[in-house]
């Protein structure tokens, strides 16, 4: 009892860390269309106008995301190079989620297809979503509802660890599980 | 007040902010054996106080930075002539010179100056040149970059672009917390202006033919969308928005179409034509790989693109004739991506595989399909060429960091562009 009661008090915390959102500095986006006054005269190329965008709270999806199976099932599933073949290794993380997404039909999952960072930059947005589709496919196969899964592919944009080495790029070949509301 | 507020602040920001300082110092890693000497003398009095007014160093630098010329050092000059009348020839050309630049510049109410230049042979003393330029203190750069541009077309016969600019995207920060700048910049680096500022990835800026617009992706929502912004005003429009992929926007040659990468729900890459007037979407691929990076050629008649349907990706070109089939272009080697055309449509530039490292190879299209690889790095990735198709700009990694660098077409001349801070990456020279 008192380790469930432990446990229930890791996910609320847990849960109240994924809802937060994150403190930005940016300026707030301008709708679309808003225009800048006099931004364009202030100089002679033309240039200067000044947009912004930012995140919608969130975090990165690799421990955080809201819902989906006990805090003990990964929620990152690693490629080999140039693949998109889920390797035996995570089966059974791709079969928790499964069963998770079976027994909550309301549950959303988006699967968020990552490269590391050799290659063109347009290509490996494809290679990601490859990537996210395989994963896709494979919670399907299991019964898994289409409506309840999106993909998104953030190609080599981003990464999960910094560096030019194996170590480094095996971290990033990644498809991460991210549940939404 | 509400509605002000924020002007306020985004004016500020465009005031201070983006443009802090230069980004970038030019190192020339490898120069051009042959590169013709010139003089070029100051503008101004040698004892001027304003380092901003050097619009002569301005011409100086982008003069040796082309490495098509080698500048003569301002101390080696015995004097300072701003004129033709006062340029002893004989003096200039035993000093090792083929050529001089000499002008004076004066300044003519309180915020414009004139500069009156010439260019001269110094082997016949011929004027190549003479002209008068006018500008207030803000656009002295770009004077300077405009005479340049005169002096290398005069000399060379080849349009300069010196007066152009680069977008390029800039990333800060440690993760998970990355910022994101979508930055223009004058082609030397100088006058950094943020375009576009998020904290989840942009990528792929393109620019309008008519150098106005830029189109980009943006991740702001955390699913990638197509906008199309107007440089001037900061408007911007998102113009896809698709499920799944929307990716590599490409300007049609009449600024009316975009091509871009959009994938189906199974999550297959086509490449697709979209009419901007009337929103109107026309599939040009249809194939279970990847196709994607698409690029017109200046006829506006076909889309060269990457695709992997043949295993790794290689280079293809398809007319927009319906019922064309793409033509594989590209054989040496089991990696070429991301085609981008010369100006003039004879050479492609793109990214090719070799001992497992990504370089900048170029290829000439009425050729027998041979491709040459201009660059050294491990990881040198999106080449644009110049519109005047001397030098292609593209981006490289030098000790964990990305940077910008440049290699001439031939491959004879490289450049490296040391950021201050931050990566670099995404390089996109604009149109003339």
């Amino acid at each position: 009892m008192k380790k469930i009661l432990s446990i229930a008090c890791l996910c609320a915390v847990a849960a109240l860390m994924a809802g937060c959102p994150k403190k930005t500095t940016t300026v707030e986006p301008p709708s679309a269309g808003s225009q800048v006054p006099g931004a364009g005269s202030t100089n002679a190329n033309g240039q200067g106008a000044y947009a912004s965008g930012s995140a919608l709270g969130g975090d990165e999806g690799g421990a955080a995301g809201q819902g989906g199976p006990g805090g003990a099932v990964a929620k990152v599933i690693y490629f080999d190079f140039d693949k998109s073949d889920i390797k035996p290794e995570f089966a059974p993380i791709v079969q928790a989620h499964a069963q998770y997404l079976i027994a909550h039909p309301g549950a959303k999952l988006k699967l968020e297809g990552n490269t590391d960072e050799r290659g063109t930059r347009e290509y490996n947005i494809g290679l990601g979503e490859r990537r996210a589709q395989a994963v896709r496919r494979a919670l399907m196969l299991l019964g898994v509802s289409e409506n309840q899964l999106t993909t998104v592919s953030f190609g080599a944009e981003r990464p999960a660890v910094e560096g030019d080495d194996e170590s480094a790029w095996a971290k990033n070949r990644r498809v991460q599980l991210v549940y939404t509301p | 007040m509400n509605k002000v507020l924020p002007v306020i602040a985004l004016v500020l920001c465009l005031a201070f902010c983006p443009r802090t300082h230069a980004e970038f110092v030019v190192e020339v890693t490898r120069g051009q054996e042959n590169a013709i000497p010139i003089a070029v003398v100051p503008f101004m009095a040698a004892d001027a106080p304003d380092a901003s007014l050097d619009a002569a160093a301005v011409v100086r630098n982008d003069l040796s930075r082309s490495a098509r010329f080698k500048t003569m050092d301002r101390k080696d000059m015995i004097e300072q002539p701003h004129a033709g009348a006062g340029i002893s020839f004989d003096d200039w050309r035993r000093l090792g010179n083929d050529y001089i630049l000499v002008g004076a510049m004066t300044p003519q109410g309180p915020d414009r100056y004139v500069i009156d230049f010439e260019l001269y042979n110094v082997l016949n003393h011929q004027r190549l040149l003479g002209y008068q330029i006018s500008a207030n203190r803000a656009g002295l750069r770009l004077a300077g970059h405009q005479v340049a541009d005169m002096v290398y077309d005069k000399i060379l016969g080849v349009r300069g672009a010196f007066a152009t600019r680069i977008a390029y995207v800039s990333v800060q920060g440690a993760l998970p917390n990355k910022s994101y700048r979508l930055i223009v910049a004058d082609a030397d680096g100088e006058n950094p202006h943020v375009v576009m500022q998020s904290n989840e990835p942009l990528m792929s800026p393109a620019w309008s033919p008519d150098g106005q617009s830029l189109a980009y992706v943006s991740f702001e929502s955390r699913q990638p969308s197509v906008y199309v912004q107007l440089l001037k005003t900061g408007e911007r429009k998102r113009v896809s928005a698709k499920a799944g992929v929307n990716q590599a926007p490409a300007w049609s040659p009449d600024g009316k179409k975009l091509a871009l990468t959009l994938s189906t729900r199974d999550g297959n890459l086509d490449v697709y034509v979209l009419d901007l007037d009337g929103n109107t979407l026309t599939r040009i691929t249809d194939d279970p790989g990847i196709d994607t990076e698409p690029q017109w050629s200046k006829d506006g008649l076909s889309l060269y693109f990457t695709s992997d349907r043949a295993g790794g990706p290689q280079i293809y070109r398809v007319g927009l004739k319906p019922g064309e089939h793409p033509k594989r272009l590209t054989f040496q080697g089991n990696y070429n991506a991301r085609p981008r055309l010369s100006p003039d449509d004879s050479h492609l530039a793109f990214v090719t595989q070799e001992d497992g490292a990504y370089r900048i190879a170029v290829m000439d299209l009425n050729g027998r399909g041979d491709m040459q690889v201009l660059t050294k790095g491990q990881f040198d990735v999106s080449p644009s060429y110049a519109p005047n198709g001397a030098m292609i700009i593209y981006a490289s990694r030098d000790r964990g960091r990305g940077v910008l660098a440049l290699v001439s077409s031939d491959g004879r001349v490289q450049e490296r562009l040391v950021s201050s801070e931050g990566e670099v990456q995404e390089p996109a020279w604009s149109p003339f």
